[in-house]
């Protein structure tokens, strides 16, 4: 789960990490009444969930109250990447000197955390570590030990940082790590880490992915979870705990299993057709949790046929059936179905959809060929 | 011949009292595994399963008690890498993890710990092993396969009933199914389980299920490659996944570029590993 700028900051401000005076701003008003608290000289940033914030106009520096409040009107309510601005930060501006980059995430290969650093600070750090990976220094955190003191001063000397910030640089290193772990983030970025040109350091810019499967032990950071980044239908499917992705083809299908519901996604393509969704039920899947699942598919006004592919196991596939009858009740959909259910209670779930007007399959490969073809006809 | 489990398996089931854990411990009692003994803090001394196993309120209690060398996991992911801990510190060999939803932290916790130990660990969010005719732990419904001398290794669930079931409509069957799960952190990858179906006397083949995220193909293409001299085909799912969208499993993501399946599939084809378009083909790759 992506956490906006000025929630990272926060949590980073948390844990000793030193970020800019600031404030959220709702509407221009506030911005001028911000920036006069603040001293005139301020930046104002859209707070999107998305990359490239600066280059789309999003980020403006104001010079006085009233600038502010001007740049405000202007940045609240544009789109960046689809995503509408509805709030701004508006910070204290700084005297930058230089740029540091200084973020942590998990290495999966190596199964630990890993702090990169780059005196090139500012940049965007995919872009540095694609064309000079030399330019980055990775320092591999041990989960059971956490980030030494000695690994934060071999990076101060590695970017060869000004040995009076030292002991500043250590407190955000330390901090930065106690904010990831304490977190259960996946990534905890500080970009750019500044050296202003008074000589001390700041976080002006910051960014959080929080582990989704560690949010039952964040109430606070689960509450911040920003509803525009996702389809409607995908929040929906995730309050009924089913893993559901919208894309942008025509055959709808569902599936238990991520593994196989992927592998039917890619059946499809393979024998001509487009997968509307990938959706996942899970396992042990009730009539009721199926019925969500078949009306999110349905809402997608692209599908032009629907999928279901059931393997039975944990899932009963009479369950299924059931669920499928009751949201066909509802619903009344108009769009040609085909069904394979194989496996725990197959028999019994295909009686029961045997008066239901639906096409029937005994391979995957048979009801992907199925489902191609008259979705080919709607 | 078999891997990872036998008839000398004596399994232990931390959460068995829960829904799941009394349901799928039926379900392996059934197929002939034998449950020795069950774990539930709080519930020590109770009987279950008509009476049959006896609950403990701990692994260390239970394994000295009844010498239960395999332990598998059924209880919520907040107390999953405390229950394999528990279990690798009581000195269990194998622990299976069916677990979902475990939190990454944990488990880079806990695999850096374990790796210092003797235990093996599989899983998290994997459904388990399956040696048809002789023992399953986990939730792998026992009869989609029949016994032979197909070794199969995937990171999925029911994509592995799937190719269990295509294997069985032709008349073949597997040595032992492994389910690896779904995490980018886990504790036993793909070349693991090959190292050991290479050495295994009862696998003379062996079906590989990928998926996308990671790089745990490419390793064990590069295995394969090097190391081994029994035939594998493989099937990748995701390969009209979305990049940057995590596809059900946890570990299922491509970020900046890495983890495509068309990557994986490359590669094992350069090791000479036969790739399945789709699921049901991979029992013709063998020919």
């Amino acid at each position: 789960m992506k956490i906006h700028e000025y929630q990272s900051k926060r949590v980073f401000a948390k844990y000793g990490v030193p970020i800019p005076n600031g404030k959220i701003a709702i509407a221009p008003k506030e911005a001028y009444d911000i920036a006069k608290d603040l001293g005139g000289k301020v930046i104002v940033k859209s707070q999107v969930l998305v990359g490239g914030r600066g280059k789309a106009g999003g980020v403006k520096l104001a010079k006085t109250p009233e600038e502010a409040e001007e740049l405000a009107a202007k940045i609240l309510g544009m789109k960046i990447k689809g995503l509408t601005v509805r709030k701004v930060l508006i910070d204290e501006a700084s005297n930058i000197k230089s740029e540091i980059y200084l973020g942590i995430t998990n290495d999966r290969e190596k199964r630990m955390p890993v702090m990169m650093v780059s005196a090139e600070g500012g940049v965007e750090i995919e872009e540095v570590a694609r064309v000079s990976p030399e330019k980055i220094l990775k320092v591999h955190i041990n989960p059971l030990l956490g980030l030494q003191g000695y690994q934060i001063r071999d990076i101060a000397a590695s970017i060869e940082l000004p040995r009076k910030n030292w002991k500043e640089f250590g407190v955000i290193a330390k901090g930065l790590w106690d904010a990831y772990n304490g977190s259960d983030a996946t990534l905890a970025e500080i970009n750019p880490l500044i050296i202003t040109e008074e000589e001390t350091m700041l976080a002006v810019d910051g960014k959080m992915l929080i582990d989704d499967s560690a949010l039952f032990r964040h109430h606070d950071l689960a509450e911040m979870r920003d509803l525009d980044t996702e389809a409607e239908s995908e929040t929906i499917a995730r309050e009924h705990d089913l893993a559901y992705i919208q894309l942008d083809g025509e055959i709808g299908c569902m599936v238990n299993g991520a593994g196989l519901a992927m592998t039917t996604m890619d059946i499809v393509t393979l024998f001509g057709g487009t997968a509307a969704n990938f959706l996942d039920i899970g396992g042990g899947a009730n009539a009721k949790k199926v019925g969500a699942a078949f009306r999110i598919i349905l809402s997608d006004s692209n599908v032009k046929a629907v999928l279901i592919n059931i393997f039975g196991g944990i899932t009963r596939c009479d369950e299924v059936a059931k669920g499928i009858l009751e949201a066909i009740e509802e619903v009344k959909p108009k769009v040609p179905m085909v069904v394979r259910l194989v496996g725990t209670n197959a028999e019994e779930g295909r009686a029961l959809l045997a008066d239901a007007d639906m096409i029937t399959a005994e391979t995957l490969a048979e009801a992907a060929r199925k489902v191609v073809a008259v979705a080919k006809e709607a | 011949m078999s891997i990872l489990i036998n008839k000398d398996t004596r399994l232990l089931v931390q959460g068995i009292t829960g829904n799941e854990g009394l349901f799928h411990s039926q379900q392996m009692a059934a197929y002939g595994t034998n449950i020795v003994a069950g774990v539930t803090p709080g519930k020590g001394g109770e009987w279950v399963m008509d009476g049959k196993v006896p609950v403990f309120d701990s692994v260390k209690i239970a394994a000295e008690a009844t010498g239960a060398n395999t332990s598998v996991i059924f209880v919520p992911a907040r107390f999953a890498a405390d229950a394999i801990f528990e279990a690798a510190d009581a000195g269990i060999e194998l622990i299976v993890c069916i677990t979902e939803g475990v939190p990454v932290k944990d488990m880079m916790r806990v695999r850096a710990y374990i790796d210092q130990l003797d235990t093996r660990l599989l899983g998290p969010n994997c459904p388990g092993i399956l040696t048809p005719g002789v023992a399953k732990v986990g939730i792998i419904p026992g009869d989609i396969a029949i016994p032979g001398n197909v070794g199969a290794v995937s990171r999925s669930g029911t994509l592995t009933y799937e190719v269990l079931y295509a294997l069985k409509q032709k008349g073949m069957g597997a040595s032992t199914c492994v389910g690896i799960g779904g995490d980018p952190v886990n504790g036993t990858n793909f070349i693991d389980v090959l190292a050991m179906f290479e050495d295994d006397p009862a696998t003379d083949k062996i079906v590989m299920l990928g998926e996308i995220g990671g790089t745990d193909e490419e390793k064990a293409a590069e295995f394969i490659a090097t190391k081994m001299t029994k035939p594998v085909a493989a099937f990748i799912a995701g390969q009209t996944a979305p990049p940057g969208k995590r596809m059900g499993h946890a570990g299922a993501i491509i970020q900046s570029g890495s983890g495509k399946a068309s990557d994986k599939i490359k590669a094992l084809e350069k090791a000479g590993v036969r790739v399945a378009k789709h699921p049901e083909e991979l029992p013709d790759l063998f020919g």
